[in-house]
C-alpha cells in the first residue's frame, strides 16, 4: 500500500513592522512582499508597474536596505522592519522630501512617486549631499513615465538642502 | 494677426498677482499622493471580490478547435470562468467604426473561434487570489489549428491569409484625399524629390499602472458599476451598452487617480465587458488588474506606418509646392478605436507648412499583431514626422539648410488664423520665432565650431529640428469622413459648480485625468470668478457617471481639457457667480451692477463692509429659502454647464472642413554626437520650446512638455515592439522595451511663448501631447551627423544605436532610398 505523501504546508506565519506598526499574519510561501503589503495588510500607498522588478514603484526600506519588494517573498521578511511611503510624513506634515516633489512639480500621475520617493529617502541617508549624477544613478532603478525625471531630480536635489 | 510674446521668468504662486490664472499654483492632487493616498485602480477592493486572469493565446493566428474549462473550475478556491462561447451569446459584437467590409468585423470580448494576435484574450478565470487565478488558467486546455500569420502589412494583400473572414479582405479603411492641384504644382516645380519608403515603428507610451478594473453588480437593479482607470468613459459606455443590450443607465464609471494614460487607456472596453459579465455571472466583484506583459502584448499600440512612394514638388530655393504619397497604416488584429486614425492625421495634413497641394492615398491593413488604439500625438505624430522627414530630405538632396528650408515654408504668424488645403483653422502661432529660439538655446551660432570640436574628439556631431502641431478639441465630425453612416459630431465637455450650504464651492468635472491636474487649474479658473481663494474651491477627484456631469464625449484625451474642460468650468462658475449676485441683490437691496465678488462674499463695491458672505447665501437657497423673491426661483446655487465648441460638419465630398480648433506648438531642437565606431550617441544638448496661447498654469504646461520629450526620446531610441516572422512579441517587458531612466535623460531647455487661441474661452489651448517631436528631431539630428560620413538618408522612426552603426557601415542598403528628378 502507498504511504500518503506528508501535508506540506505552503503557508507559515511572519511578523513584520511597518512604519513602527507590527503585524503578525499567515501568508502563502509563494506570496511576494509587495503583494503582502498591499493585499493582505491594506497599505496600497506602495505600487506595481512592472512584474519584473525593473521599474521600482514597489520600492521599501526593509531593515534600512532599499528593496523592490517585488522581488523578495512576504516570509523573507519575517522579523524585519519595513518603512513604506506612508510612513514620510508626520502626520499631516508632509517630509522634505515630499514638500520638495510637490514644489519642483516633481509628479504627475504619482504612480511611480511613493517608489521614487522612497528610492531617494535611501539615497539621502547614505549621501545627504548628493551630486546631479549620483542622484540620477541613485533613482536609475525607479521609472516614471509622466515627467521625464528633470523635475525630479531638482527636487531630491531641494530636499538635500542644496 | 495674433500676438506672440515670451513670457516672463515663472511666477511663483505667493506672489501678489490679480487673478490666479497664470500661475504655477501647487497641484491640489500631489498633498495626497506623495502620501501614498492616492486611490488608484488596483487600490480598490470589496469583500469577498474574485480577481481575474487571462488565458492569451501563444499563436498568432490559428483556430481554436476546442476549450476544456473543467480542470480549471475544478480547483478549489476558483469561482468560475467565461469562454468566448459564452460573450457570443450574451452580448453582441462591438459597434465598428469602418464601413463596409470591415464593418462586418464580429469583434467580441473574448476571442471566438479564432485568434489573431499573440496574446489576444480567449478564457477568463475568476480565483480567490491572483495566484490561484494565475495557476487555474494553467489548467484550460486549448487545442489550436495554425494558420500563417501576416506581420509585414506591406504583405497584408493579395494572396495573404485574411484575419477576419467576414470582412473578406485586411484593408480595413481606404480613400484618397486630394486637395489643390497636384498636376500644377509638379509642373511649376523645379525638382521632383522621390523617397521610395519611410517607415513609423510601433510603440506605445507604457503607462506605469497598467489597465484594470473593479465591477460589480446589482441584480436587483441590473446596474453595474465599473471602477476603472478608462480615460474615456464615453467612449466605452458606447461600446459597452449596445454589445451587454443595457441602457446606459446600467453602467456606472467611477474613476479616481490613474498611473498615466497617454492615450492607452481608452479602449479597455472589451476587458471591461468581461468584467461585467463575470461580476454577474459570478455574483461577486471581480477585480481585473493587467499584468505589464498583458499590457505589452494587447494594448493600444500606436500604428504602424509606411510611407511609400513619395514625391515632393519643391522649387530650387527649397519652396514647397506639394507632395503625394501612398500611407499604409498597420492596424493589428482589430479595431477599437480605429479607423479613426486614417482620418485624424489630415488635421495636420500640410504639418506648419505652406504646402497648397496634397495628395494621401491612405489604406489600412490588419495584421496579427496588437490591434492598435491611440497613444500620445495619435496618428498626427506619424504624419508629422512624415512631413519632417520630408524636410530633412528635401534639404539633403538640394544642399540646401534645413532651417532656412522649414523658415521659408512655415506657415507665417501674419497669415494666422490660417486655413489648410482641407479646410482646417490653425488658430495662432509664430513658428519662425519658436525656431530661433530652440536654436538660440542650443547656441546655433556656434554649431560648426561644435562640429568641429567634436570632429575633433573623434565623434560626429549632428543638430536636428522637430516641429510638430499638436492639433486639440476634436470636431467628431471627422468620423464622418471614415464613415458617413456616423452620427457623430462636434465636442462637449460638462462641470458643475455649487455652492453648499456652509459656503463650500464644490466642483464636478467630467474629464478623467491621469496626471495632468486638473483640480489645480481648475481651481484657479473658479477662485478668479467667484472671488475666492484657491484653497476655497473644492474639485472632486475623478470621475463618476453618477454626478450628471459628464456628456458624450467626457473623458481626458486628445489634448482638449484646457479648452473643453476649462471651458465648461468657467461657463459654470460664471453661471454660478451671476445667480450669487441675484441673490445678493435681493438681500442687500442693491443693483447687480454695483455689486462684486471678492473674498468669498458677495458685496457692494463701493462699501465693501456691506456683504453677504458665500456660507450665507448656500444656507439661504439650500436650507432657508422661505419667502425669497420668485424672480429668483431659477436661483439654485448649483450650475451645469456643457461647453461645445461651434464646429460644422465637413465637406465629405472634398474631405474639407475644420477637424480641431486648437493648435499647439512645440519645437524640438536636438545636438547629439555620434560615436562612429559603434553607432552610439549622446544627447549633449536639447531645447523645448511650446506655445500653447493662455497657460493657466505653466508649470502643469511645463511638466507636459517634458514629459512628451522623454516619451518621445523614448520612442527614438529605444522603444519598439518588434514582433518576429510567426507574430512573437519580442519587447513584452520591461526588460526587452527600454524605457528611458534617469540617467539616461540629456540636459534639457525649455522655453515658451503664448499666442492666445482666439477661438476659445481662456485664450488657452489643448496641449499634452507634443506630436512626438523628440522623434522628429533625433532623426534629422542621426541624419545631419551622418552628413558627410556615408550621407545616409534616414527612413526609420525608430534609431538605435545598432540601427545607426548600419546607417554608417552601409548607407545605402540601410538608409531610405532617395532621388531627383528634374522637372
Amino acid at each position: 500500500m502507498e504511504a500518503s505523501a506528508p501535508a506540506v504546508s505552503t503557508s507559515r506565519s511572519i511578523t513584520v513592522t511597518i512604519n513602527g506598526t507590527t503585524y503578525e499574519r499567515e501568508v502563502e510561501a509563494r506570496k511576494l512582499l509587495i503583494h503582502f503589503i498591499r493585499d493582505d495588510l491594506d497599505l496600497t500607498g506602495s505600487h506595481i508597474g512592472c512584474d519584473t522588478g525593473n521599474c521600482g514603484a514597489c520600492s521599501v526600506i526593509v531593515d534600512g536596505t532599499l528593496v523592490k519588494s517585488c522581488m523578495m517573498l512576504a516570509v523573507q521578511a519575517d522579523g524585519a522592519s519595513i518603512e513604506t511611503v506612508e510612513g514620510l510624513a508626520d502626520g499631516e506634515e508632509l517630509n522634505k522630501l515630499q514638500t520638495a516633489f510637490r514644489s519642483n512639480h516633481a509628479l504627475q500621475c504619482g504612480y511611480c512617486t511613493p517608489g521614487m520617493l522612497m528610492s531617494a529617502t535611501a539615497l539621502l541617508r547614505s549621501n545627504p549631499q548628493p551630486s546631479e549624477g549620483e542622484i540620477k544613478k541613485a533613482l536609475q532603478g525607479n521609472i516614471c513615465r509622466c515627467t521625464g525625471y528633470w523635475n525630479i531630480f531638482k527636487a531630491v536635489k531641494e530636499a538635500s538642502g542644496q | 494677426m495674433t500676438s506672440t510674446t515670451i513670457t516672463p521668468e515663472r511666477v511663483e504662486s505667493d506672489a501678489p498677482e490679480a487673478t490666479q490664472k497664470g500661475q504655477s499654483v501647487p497641484r491640489k492632487e500631489d498633498r495626497r499622493l506623495v502620501q501614498g493616498e492616492g486611490v488608484f485602480i488596483d487600490d480598490v477592493k470589496r469583500h469577498g471580490m474574485g480577481y481575474i486572469h487571462f488565458v492569451r493565446s501563444p499563436y498568432a493566428h490559428a483556430h481554436i478547435t476546442s476549450i476544456d474549462v473543467s480542470k480549471a473550475e475544478a480547483l478549489p478556491g476558483v469561482y468560475g470562468t467565461l469562454t468566448g462561447e459564452e460573450v457570443a451569446s450574451l452580448t453582441e459584437p462591438f459597434f465598428q467604426l469602418a464601413k463596409a467590409p470591415a464593418s462586418n468585423l464580429q469583434d467580441y470580448a473574448l476571442a471566438v473561434g479564432k485568434v489573431r494576435y499573440v496574446g489576444e484574450s480567449i478564457v477568463a478565470v475568476v480565483a480567490e487570489t491572483r495566484e490561484l487565478a494565475r495557476d487555474a488558467s494553467e489548467l484550460v486546455e486549448i487545442e489550436y489549428d495554425p494558420i500563417a500569420p501576416i506581420v509585414d502589412a506591406r504583405m497584408a494583400q493579395g494572396d495573404a491569409p485574411v484575419l477576419h473572414d467576414e470582412a473578406g479582405t485586411n484593408v480595413m479603411w481606404e480613400g484618397s484625399f486630394e486637395w489643390g492641384d497636384l498636376d500644377a504644382a509638379f509642373a511649376e516645380a523645379d525638382k521632383v524629390i522621390k523617397i521610395d519608403e519611410l517607415h513609423f515603428h510601433r510603440f506605445n507610451s507604457t503607462p506605469l499602472e497598467t489597465d484594470g478594473a473593479l465591477a460589480e453588480y446589482n441584480r436587483g437593479t441590473g446596474q453595474w458599476t465599473v471602477h476603472c482607470n478608462n480615460q474615456f468613459p464615453g467612449f466605452a459606455a458606447i461600446m459597452m451598452g449596445p454589445a451587454l443590450r443595457c441602457g446606459l443607465d446600467k453602467l456606472r464609471f467611477v474613476t479616481q487617480d490613474i498611473g498615466g494614460g497617454f492615450g492607452n487607456k481608452i479602449t479597455t472596453h472589451p476587458q471591461l465587458v468581461v468584467c461585467c459579465l463575470l461580476a454577474r455571472k459570478l455574483r461577486r466583484p471581480v477585480q481585473w488588474t493587467e499584468w505589464r506583459t498583458d499590457f505589452h502584448m494587447s494594448m493600444s499600440h500606436a500604428n504602424e506606418r509606411w510611407f511609400l512612394d513619395t514625391e515632393v514638388a519643391v522649387k530650387n530655393d527649397g519652396t514647397l509646392l506639394g507632395f503625394r504619397t501612398k500611407a499604409l497604416d498597420d492596424t493589428g488584429a482589430w479595431l477599437r478605436y480605429e479607423p479613426l486614425g486614417c482620418i485624424i492625421w489630415s488635421q495636420v495634413a500640410p504639418g506648419m507648412y505652406r504646402w497648397r497641394n496634397i495628395r494621401v492615398d491612405f489604406t489600412q491593413v490588419a495584421t496579427n499583431k496588437a490591434p492598435c488604439s491611440p497613444n500620445r500625438g495619435y496618428s498626427r505624430m506619424q504624419h508629422l514626422w512624415f512631413t519632417e522627414r520630408v524636410i530633412d530630405i528635401v534639404a539633403h538632396e538640394l544642399d540646401l539648410d534645413p532651417v532656412e528650408v522649414r523658415k521659408l515654408n512655415y506657415v507665417r504668424s501674419d497669415e494666422m488664423p490660417y486655413e489648410t488645403p482641407n479646410g482646417c483653422v490653425y488658430d495662432s502661432g509664430d513658428y519662425a520665432r519658436m525656431l530661433d529660439i530652440g536654436l538660440e538655446l542650443v547656441d546655433y551660432a556656434n554649431i560648426d565650431a561644435r562640429r568641429a570640436d567634436a570632429k575633433a574628439r573623434g565623434k560626429l556631431l549632428g543638430l536636428g529640428i522637430g516641429s510638430t502641431l499638436d492639433s486639440g478639441t476634436n470636431n467628431f465630425a471627422q468620423s464622418q469622413l471614415i464613415n458617413s453612416d456616423l452620427q457623430f459630431s462636434g465636442n462637449n465637455e460638462v462641470a458643475t459648480v455649487k455652492l453648499d450650504i456652509f459656503g463650500e464651492i464644490v466642483v464636478t468635472l467630467g474629464t478623467v485625468p491621469q496626471g495632468q491636474g486638473h483640480e489645480t487649474p481648475t481651481s484657479q479658473v473658479v477662485s478668479d470668478i467667484l472671488g475666492c481663494s484657491v484653497d476655497d474651491v473644492q474639485v472632486r477627484a475623478g470621475h463618476d457617471s453618477y454626478w450628471n456631469s459628464h456628456a458624450g464625449f467626457s473623458g481626458t484625451y486628445a489634448s482638449q481639457f484646457a479648452v473643453t474642460g476649462l471651458g465648461a468650468v468657467k461657463g459654470a462658475a460664471d453661471m454660478l457667480a451671476s445667480q450669487i449676485k441675484r441673490l445678493g441683490s435681493a438681500v442687500l437691496g442693491a443693483p447687480i451692477e454695483a455689486l462684486e465678488l471678492a473674498e468669498g462674499s458677495v458685496r457692494i463695491k463701493d462699501n465693501p463692509e456691506v456683504a453677504l458672505p458665500f456660507m450665507a447665501c448656500g444656507a439661504i437657497i439650500n436650507a432657508n429659502n422661505a419667502g425669497l423673491p420668485d424672480d429668483l426661483e431659477d436661483v439654485t446655487l448649483n450650475c451645469r454647464y456643457v461647453y461645445k465648441p461651434s464646429f460644422q460638419v465637413p465637406d465629405l465630398e472634398r474631405n474639407f472642413g475644420n477637424l480641431t480648433l486648437t493648435y499647439a506648438t512645440q519645437i524640438h531642437v536636438a545636438v547629439i554626437e555620434v560615436d562612429p565606431e559603434t553607432g552610439y550617441y549622446d544627447i549633449v544638448d536639447y531645447a523645448a520650446v511650446d506655445d500653447c496661447g493662455k497657460r493657466i498654469n505653466p508649470r502643469i504646461v511645463e511638466g507636459q512638455v517634458m514629459g512628451a520629450t522623454a516619451l518621445a526620446l523614448g520612442a527614438a531610441t529605444w522603444e519598439i515592439y518588434a514582433y518576429d516572422e510567426d507574430g512573437n512579441l519580442l519587447t513584452p517587458n520591461f526588460y526587452d522595451y527600454h524605457v528611458p531612466h534617469a540617467l539616461d535623460m540629456p540636459p534639457l531647455k525649455t522655453a515658451d511663448i503664448e499666442s492666445p487661441s482666439p477661438f476659445t474661452p481662456l485664450g488657452t489651448k489643448g496641449m499634452g501631447e507634443g506630436g512626438g517631436a523628440g522623434i522628429h528631431a533625433i532623426c534629422a539630428a542621426v541624419q545631419d551627423a551622418l552628413r558627410g560620413n556615408g550621407d545616409a538618408i534616414v527612413s526609420d522612426s525608430h534609431n538605435p544605436y545598432h540601427k545607426v552603426w548600419e546607417l554608417l557601415e552601409h548607407p545605402a542598403e540601410a538608409g531610405g532610398h532617395v532621388s531627383v528628378v528634374n522637372a
